[in-house]
């Protein structure tokens, strides 16, 4: 019996010590629930540093403050509820003030114009919780001119700090600028700023032009226009509007072009015969290759990030799914495998993330998967949602929505791959068709 | 005669409308009974109660707290503005003949600042606002506060009096640990000095059953045996084989003789097993202790499931993680610090520990998010037992975003 408690308490003893371990030491805590909000940060007007740059020290803070709030993620304080104003750049930061409007992230600024007319901006983030900066003051230098995308570049780094991801503002979109009524719409490229500041035209409405691309260097541009009477992919450099007709052969039609990575091939659909195939051309010395054969229409290629795959939309299973091939061509796997129609692919910068349009039960959604063809998220739904092009951090889409019935019209719209945050891109008129340029230099 | 023949009716007829009165206006039918609540009780120990009442203090609000609304699905997302687009449907752009060439910005120069200055008396900041309810109300149902202390002391209020005559034996006690012994006292007396010991405790126990709290009283003399020892108790062990230094004096022989039963073995068996095992624990602890950052051991008791979840829930109120990039929501990340008294982190105590699953960048940004919910929501302190200080002491935070990354 005896023998009997001791075994039994020593059992006891067994549990005892292991309890009496994890009840010392350092208190372990496991946080898995958080909450999903936009980070608070106050931007104070920039402080001007000669009444020269006065008018430029608001519009540069505000620039960076709409780019920053714009992406959902960060949410500004209103000025009218600081403590204390920065009046100073060098002097140093009253954390205590920031922190008591519940400001997470401070962001300080000058701007100053030096001598031969040129705009020079610094800025500081800091953290205020912390009590310290994140990272390094930059300053930037450039013409009174480019005072748009300085503020862009500031908000850039500022997001890139806190994120921990690249930004997306100093970056374009080429588009087709819509015009007039749904039957006799006009269509010409431009480009803007992301934010749709600054568009310029690229092309006049002479002939319908369709799907624009930007080359990895965001220099050139690619599209398909039916100046000739049939679709046919022209390449246009950006800088002197100059552009010129890809190859192509007699009684073919070619569309839906891209760039390779390496900038010097595109990829395109070209249809002979009355079969639509996918090819791949090199730009200098005009010789393309087929890359599918198949009686199926396949078309809309889209390269990987590395330029080893391919993906592209193809209806040989008897309805338009997405498939992967290599970028020589070769047996394509089918990733899609959900009720509906998938269509124009494209690879997200990062490699991750496949986009595309799907239409299933009579709407368009704008939706993401993994390039297996896991994890589908469709992130946007409405009467036309179709062209995702994203942003040069992979974070955000681009796409087109349209309106229903005959007074209908096409806008630029964009979301986060989370699915938060859909919201129009300001353009003049319609818009469609976006492409996103890589970030600027 | 015919009156007499319907005696019998008349009288079951009284009989029966007396009854259907009754019925009527007595309140024999009722129709609403009062209702008897029957409830299944079952009677349970006092230990039993202390742990269920434990357990109800933990909120558990890590795992059962409701969900942060998903973000609008895709089949409900809002259409797009009608009245913006219906602002632009009529306004056409007239094409130009010529495009004009489009302007190039120079990209701007771009060089790095020195390190700002530094703000004085940043110790004194006020603190931050507190987390908005919102949050709170999301992660942490207002219902977790603690219990309050039970009114009736789960302890002995006052330590159990110590026998005074027993406790009187200092000298004798000192004799008997005494390593040489005396040259003139027989090697039997020191027989007898251990072999009555355990006759002595059966005897204190069962002299002062009322007294005697076995479980409770045993489990603290463990703890100082892993911390510093002292003089004073390293005689402890000595003490309890002094009771028996005075009751052999009192009856030696008897006790034996007359009570040569096994309960001496057993309680010394039981006695042994506890010492083990509760030797055991110290030595853990003493060991977790030295791994403990400070290197000093952790006393008191442990915090509760509910005092664990009060502080997980207050620092889960201000963990955002909706700035994180897509890498860093990826990343785990450790977090440890020290605390003040005040239950307030050491802000520059707080520093990554280490991290799972991402880049040594996306870590960073993980800890940094992680570091701004620490200081945000400290406002008074967290609400953490004073008196359980050594407890959290240091503490160890790991941010795990897996949740978070499928809202």
């Amino acid at each position: 019996m005896s023998r009997l408690i001791a075994m039994c308490l020593m059992a006891l003893g067994a549990f005892v010590a292991p309890a009496a371990h994890a009840q010392n030491g350092p208190l372990k805590i496991e946080i898995t629930d958080g909450v999903i909000e936009p980070l608070p940060y106050a931007g104070p007007d920039f402080v001007a540093e000669s009444s020269a740059a006065a008018g430029m020290a608001a519009q540069l803070a505000r620039v960076v403050a709409e780019d920053l709030s714009g992406t959902g993620l960060f949410r500004e304080v209103p000025k009218e509820a600081f403590i204390s104003q920065i009046t100073s750049f060098a002097s140093p930061v009253e954390f205590s003030d920031w922190k008591a409007i519940n400001a997470q992230a401070l962001i300080t600024g000058a701007v100053d114009l030096a001598a031969g007319g040129r705009l020079v901006v610094k800025f500081r983030v800091y953290d205020v919780f912390a009590g310290q900066e994140i990272g390094s003051g930059l300053q930037f230098v450039g013409t009174q001119d480019g005072w748009r995308r300085m503020a862009h570049k500031v908000a850039d780094a500022v997001y890139s700090r806190i994120t921990g991801e690249g930004g997306y503002f100093d970056s374009r979109v080429v588009f087709v600028a819509e015009s007039g009524p749904k039957n006799e719409r006009k269509k010409r490229l431009a480009i803007m700023d992301y934010d749709g500041a600054n568009v310029q035209y690229l092309t006049d409405s002479r002939s319908i032009v369709l799907a624009p691309r930007f080359s990895p260097t965001g220099d050139r541009v690619l599209y398909t226009s039916y100046e000739s009477g049939f679709p046919r992919i022209y390449v246009l450099d950006v800088a002197s509007v100059g552009k010129r007709a890809l190859e192509n052969q007699e009684g073919t039609m070619s569309f839906a072009p891209r760039f390779a990575p390496d900038g010097r091939t595109v990829v395109y659909s070209l249809t002979q015969g009355g079969n639509t195939d996918i090819y791949a051309m090199d730009i200098a010395s005009g010789a393309a290759q087929r890359l599918t054969s198949a009686p199926s229409i396949e078309t809309a290629p889209s390269f990987s990030p590395d330029g080893g795959q391919i993906v592209f939309e193809s209806d040989r299973s008897g309805a338009p799914q997405l498939y992967i091939m290599p970028a020589a061509g070769g047996e394509a796997k089918r990733i899609s495998f959900g009720q509906g129609r998938y269509g124009t692919p494209v690879w997200s910068p990062r490699g991750d993330l496949i986009a595309f349009t799907k239409q299933s039960k009579g709407r368009f959604h704008i939706g993401v998967m993994r390039t297996d063809g896991s994890e589908e998220r469709l992130l946007t739904a409405s009467f036309l949602d179709e062209g995702p092009t994203w942003a040069p951090n992979g974070r955000v889409i681009m796409f087109t929505r349209e309106t229903q019935g005959a007074g209908g019209q096409a806008s630029l719209y964009s979301v986060d791959i989370t699915g938060r945050n859909v919201k129009r891109v300001r353009t003049e008129g319609g818009a469609s068709d976006p492409a996103w340029s890589p970030l600027q230099n | 005669m015919l009156h007499k023949e319907h005696i019998g009716h008349y009288v079951s007829g009284a009989g029966h409308l007396g009854l259907i009165g009754w019925m009527l206006f007595g309140g024999w039918l009722s129709p609403n009974p009062d209702p008897v609540e029957v409830s299944e009780v079952s009677v349970i120990s006092g230990a039993e109660y202390a742990a269920l009442v434990a357990e109800a203090a933990a909120p558990k609000a890590a795992s059962e707290a409701p969900q942060v609304p998903q973000a609008a699905a895709p089949d409900e997302a809002p259409a797009p503005p009608q009245t913006e687009q219906a602002e632009q449907a009529e306004r056409p752009i007239t094409p130009p003949d010529a495009v004009p060439e489009p302007r190039a910005e120079a990209a701007p120069d771009v060089s790095q600042l020195a390190p700002p200055p530094q703000a004085e008396a940043q110790e004194e900041a006020p603190d931050a606002p507190p987390a908005p309810r919102t949050d709170i109300a999301v992660l942490a149902p207002e219902v977790s506060a603690r219990p309050q202390p039970r009114p009736t002391p789960r302890v002995a209020p006052t330590p159990v009096a110590r026998p005074a005559p027993e406790a009187k034996v200092d000298d004798a006690v000192r004799e008997a640990a005494e390593p040489a012994p005396q040259a003139d006292a027989p090697p039997q007396k020191e027989q007898q000095a251990t072999a009555p010991q355990e006759a002595a405790v059966q005897t204190a126990l069962e002299n002062e059953p009322a007294k005697a709290a076995p479980l409770t009283s045993l489990r603290p003399k463990s703890r100082p045996a892993q911390a510093a020892p002292k003089p004073a108790e390293a005689e402890k062990p000595v003490q309890t084989a002094e009771k028996p230094a005075e009751k052999p004096a009192a009856k030696p022989a008897d006790k034996p003789a007359a009570n040569p039963a096994p309960k001496p073995a057993v309680k010394d068996a039981v006695k042994d097993a506890l010492a083990e095992a509760l030797g055991a624990a110290g030595a853990a602890e003493g060991a977790t202790s030295q791994s403990g950052g400070n290197g000093t051991a952790a006393s008191g008791p442990p915090l509760t499931a509910g005092e664990r979840d009060d502080l997980r829930v207050a620092v889960s109120a201000c963990w955002n993680v909706g700035a994180l990039s897509s890498d860093a929501m990826r990343t785990t990340v450790t977090v440890a610090m020290s605390m003040g008294e005040d239950g307030r982190p050491i802000t520059n105590s707080i520093r990554l520990a280490g991290f799972d699953g991402g880049s040594s960048a996306s870590a960073q940004q993980a800890f940094d998010v992680a570091r701004r919910a620490i200081i945000r929501c400290t406002k008074d302190g967290y609400n953490l037992p004073r008196d359980k200080y050594a407890q959290w002491r240091d503490i160890e935070m790991t941010f795990n975003p897996e949740k978070m990354r499928q809202r």
